[in-house]
């Protein structure tokens, strides 16, 4: 019952969020410097166009008029359109955001598995050659521009070793047929493993890229969490029993240190689907990060405004998802 | 009871992870990989002699919008070249007008009438026919505002090559009528000596008139022209791919079976996607990296001519660059020939005109200003700054062809500026604010280029220097009476040799006035897979690569 009452008020705590935060993107983006009438019209329009243009996206009304009557339509799931190509925004943002996903997923799974386990081995070997090795990686891991991993990656595995592909997420000579333009998903539904395969391949260098940061932070947190927990009575208990090392670590003092790593996860998953934005330069990737900034280039308000609240907004639901569970996890949260 | 809920939730959780990061890394590596191997020889080797010709072309942005009327960016006319064709064509890497959808054309003395001669037989990717009417339907949809396939918001390239709309004091084309299928003729108001020129530039392509009136905005998405490649598919940001028309009037091409434009923003990325063998061609290459593409036995360099100026400007409406003697002290202590040296690898030449030498119309006569600090500083003081001024330069923060870096160049300009007590502060900001501020003449001191689009050097002079071009392309706001008289009289004497008289008098009163300092043009840079025949930059920047194909 706690739990579901939780649950209910901290999605209900999710609206005030949503909307402070839509008010906020709404006024940075009536911020940037340039008048989108004349960035739409071009250097040679007539004053007549652009009081025209202006009238017709409503940039004249106040702006909290311009605020409502966008909230009725991102309400009724109507993102607007984009100045640039006149395409529905909520069309047209769905191949990128499932482009990003799928990195964003990638990143994950590889920050994950060897942040964790890292962090793991660190605690228990604490002061071994490995714990300093692993936390000097992890100390470098954070700190690394992802810029110059991003170059050198290609340099060594595309350019020398040509073991991977460097761009893209797809082979452009055997391109992948969007279905759901999750590509891993969409390569399987159409039985294409060849396909299939060379998406996987694409997805390694700038799933490692995106994911180095991650992984260098879960690694970090989990090791300083196991420390703690692996101090903890019950541990030492369980150790007093004369359980192996392994199962002490694995399956005593794990579930208890995995509490902040959770959060940790949920977190760095919610920057990597907006922060991507240099990954997603360097290896090609056509992901929502490069939609919103080739957007700015292009001050086109209606996918700035759109693209940056549609990120948000999954970032608000990434951390609630974290928190629920969370609470799932460790009942005294409930009491908060 | 929940104790175990908990431990059995937590376990599972990570064993979860642990089996789908696991999961993802060892078996879906083996199991492709294998299925790889036995599949590489089917799917590669063999396929590569018989298979389809593709040419993947490596690019730094996407295509903004593939109704080229509606656009002035080069990214989109590199693709839409290759779907559409111009009425008059130009020849093979240079500016020189050349017979395209028109096969031949007259024009009255007095330039006020153009006939041209339209080839037959022509048909539209949709199936329909091309002829005199498809030409007339293309000019009355860009030049009447009441046409129901006119933009609302205009068409840039229109109005600035044309003059306006229909019914504008300044339009340009009286009428254009369809003699008959194979004839048609525009009449224009006032003789306009570029008026072919224009024509052939890339956004004036001709369009099927059913599919436009079908749906105008598909047509952005989904262009239909005559061109030798068919549009088949646009995934935005990452890929545009086009395949072969068959019906090509042109014999024996194109010779591709499949042209891919793939983005690849970063320049360094790019080359290693082409070394690596992902992309065949690319543009946009870093002057640096052309050792090691020449280096290469796989790759070779293309150089793409010469049509551009990169330039520091002035604007002469703020003190107290609005003193000619303070411009020319500047320009007195920029040390072009180092410049060029370092920061444009070879591949550019010193500027001493804010035209391309290689242009028609180039004064040669006019001797360039010498580096030389001691007769800068005497300038100065002469015009009421002996321990010089502080003033802001502003810095391109966005490699262009014309300009490679230029916040590297700023610097260096700002070094020699010291040595003559002008303290110049370098400022700089993203792209588009950058050039919109420009535009309205926020800047000082400035940097800043441009390719031409037609080989007419009215594309240059005017666009950049005209007073008219004051909040557009004219970032110096400089206003010369003189210049600009002669510049529209150039813009409406049909005969060349005068017009070039003309161009030549506009080039010295810019380069006694100092509104910019022209310092260099360049010759962008390309590179390629060594087995690419046939394929020629030209020098407008975008062409269509029906001829190009593989040893």
């Amino acid at each position: 019952m706690a739990l579901l009452a939780y649950s209910i008020r901290r999605i209900l705590m999710l609206i005030p969020v949503l909307v402070g935060m839509s008010i906020i993107v709404f006024s940075i983006i009536r911020a940037i410097p340039g008048d989108p009438a004349l960035t739409i019209l071009g250097e040679k329009a007539t004053p007549q166009a652009l009081a025209d243009i202006r009238e017709a996206l409503g940039l004249n009304n106040p702006w909290y008029i311009q605020y409502f009557d966008y909230m009725k339509d991102v309400l009724s799931g109507n993102l607007g359109e984009s100045l640039q190509t006149n395409a529905p925004i909520s069309d047209e943002i769905m191949p990128y955001l499932a482009a990003t996903t799928e990195l964003t997923i990638v990143s994950m799974l590889i920050a994950v598995f060897i942040g964790v386990n890292a962090g793991i081995l660190s605690a228990w070997k604490q002061n071994s050659w490995f714990d300093y090795c692993a936390m000097l990686i992890a100390l470098v891991g954070v700190s690394i521009p992802i810029f110059w991993l991003g170059l050198m990656e290609q340099w060594v595995f595309a350019q020398e070793l040509k073991w991977l592909p460097s761009v893209g997420r797809d082979d452009s000579r055997n391109p992948v047929e969007a279905i759901t333009h999750f590509y891993i998903l969409d390569t399987m539904v159409a039985g294409r493993w060849d396909q299939l395969w060379e998406v996987i391949k694409h997805l390694i260098l700038p799933g490692i890229a995106l994911g180095t940061i991650p992984m260098a932070i879960i690694a970090r947190i989990t090791r300083s969490s196991m420390l703690e927990v692996m101090r903890a009575d019950y541990v030492r208990t369980a150790r007093a029993k004369g359980l192996a090392q392994f199962w002490v670590v694995y399956k005593h003092a794990l579930k208890n240190a995995m509490i902040p790593v959770l959060t940790v996860i949920g977190l760095q998953t919610g920057l990597l689907l907006g922060g991507a934005v240099l990954t997603e330069t360097i290896f090609g990737w056509p992901g929502v990060g490069r939609y919103i900034v080739t957007a700015i280039g292009n001050r086109d308000y209606p996918v700035i405004q759109s693209g940056i609240l549609v990120i948000a907004t999954i970032f608000v639901l990434i951390n609630l998802l974290v928190d629920l569970l969370y609470a799932y996890i460790d009942p005294r949260i409930k009491y908060r | 009871m929940k104790k175990r809920v908990l431990s059995a939730t937590m376990t599972s959780l990570v064993a979860l992870a642990m089996l789908i990061a696991g999961c993802s890394s060892t078996p879906t590596t083996k199991a492709p990989a294998e299925q790889s191997k036995t599949e590489t020889p089917a799917t590669t080797t063999e396929p590569a002699k018989t298979g389809p010709k593709q040419l993947i072309v490596g690019r730094g942005a996407d295509t903004k919008g593939l109704d080229p009327i509606t656009q002035t960016d080069g990214e989109t006319f590199k693709v839409t070249e290759n779907i559409m064709d111009t009425l008059v064509g130009f020849a093979d890497g240079s500016t020189e007008l050349a017979p395209s959808l028109a096969e031949k054309w007259e024009v009255t003395p007095d330039g006020l009438v153009y006939t041209l001669k339209l080839r037959s037989g022509v048909k539209f990717h949709d199936g329909t026919d091309f002829n005199a009417e498809a030409v007339k339907y293309n000019f009355e949809r860009w030049s009447d505002k009441s046409h129901p396939q006119h933009a609302p918001e205009g068409f840039e390239y229109y109005v600035s090559q044309f003059g306006g709309y229909k019914g504008d004091a300044t339009h340009i084309i009286k009428s254009v009528e369809a003699v008959d299928p194979t004839t048609v003729k525009f009449t224009l108001n006032r003789p306009l000596a570029p008026f072919l020129a224009n024509l052939a530039m890339s956004p004036f392509a001709i369009g099927s008139p059913e599919a436009l009136k079908k749906n105008v905005k598909k047509f952005n998405e989904h262009p239909i022209g005559t061109g030798p490649f068919k549009f088949v598919e646009w995934k935005h940001n990452d890929t545009i791919t086009l395949e072969k028309n068959p019906d090509y009037w042109v014999q024996g091409y194109p010779k591709l079976d499949k042209l891919v434009f793939k983005v690849i923003p970063e320049n360094t990325a790019r080359l290693t996607a082409l070394t690596s063998g992902e992309i065949d061609l690319m543009d946009g290459l870093n002057t640096d990296d052309i050792p090691a593409v020449k280096g290469n036995k796989d790759l070779q360099l293309f150089l793409r001519p010469t049509n551009n100026i990169g330039y520091i400007g002035f604007n002469v409406e703020k003190k107290p660059l609005d003193n000619p003697k303070v411009r020319e002290a500047i320009a007195y202590a920029i040390n072009k020939p180092e410049i060029v040296t370092a920061f444009f690898d070879g591949v550019g030449e010193p500027a001493v005109n804010p035209m391309p030498k290689t242009m028609w119309g180039h004064n040669n006569d006019i001797k360039d200003r010498e580096f030389n600090l001691d007769k800068a500083k005497q300038l100065l003081a002469e015009a009421g700054h002996p321990n010089g001024f502080k003033i802001k330069f502003w810095a391109m923060p966005v490699p262009r062809p014309y300009m490679p870096e230029g916040v590297k160049i700023a610097e260096a300009i700002q070094q020699d500026l010291k040595k003559i007590g002008v303290d110049a502060e370098i400022v700089t900001m993203e792209w588009a604010t950058y050039l919109e501020k420009t535009r309205l003449g926020e800047q000082e001191m400035f940097m800043l280029g441009w390719t031409g689009d037609n080989g007419d050097p009215d594309n240059f002079l005017t666009v950049l220097l005209d007073k008219n071009s004051i909040g557009s392309n004219n970032y110096s706001r400089w206003a010369n009476e003189e210049a600009h008289q002669l510049m529209m009289k150039a813009q409406s004497t049909p005969d060349q040799a005068e017009r070039e008289k003309m161009y030549k008098q506009v080039q010295e009163i810019i380069f006694k006035d100092v509104p910019m300092v022209p310092l260099a043009h360049s010759t962008p840079a390309l590179a390629g897979k060594a087995n690419i025949v046939d394929y020629n930059p030209h020098p407008k920047g975008s062409e269509s690569l029906e001829k190009v194909d593989f040893k």
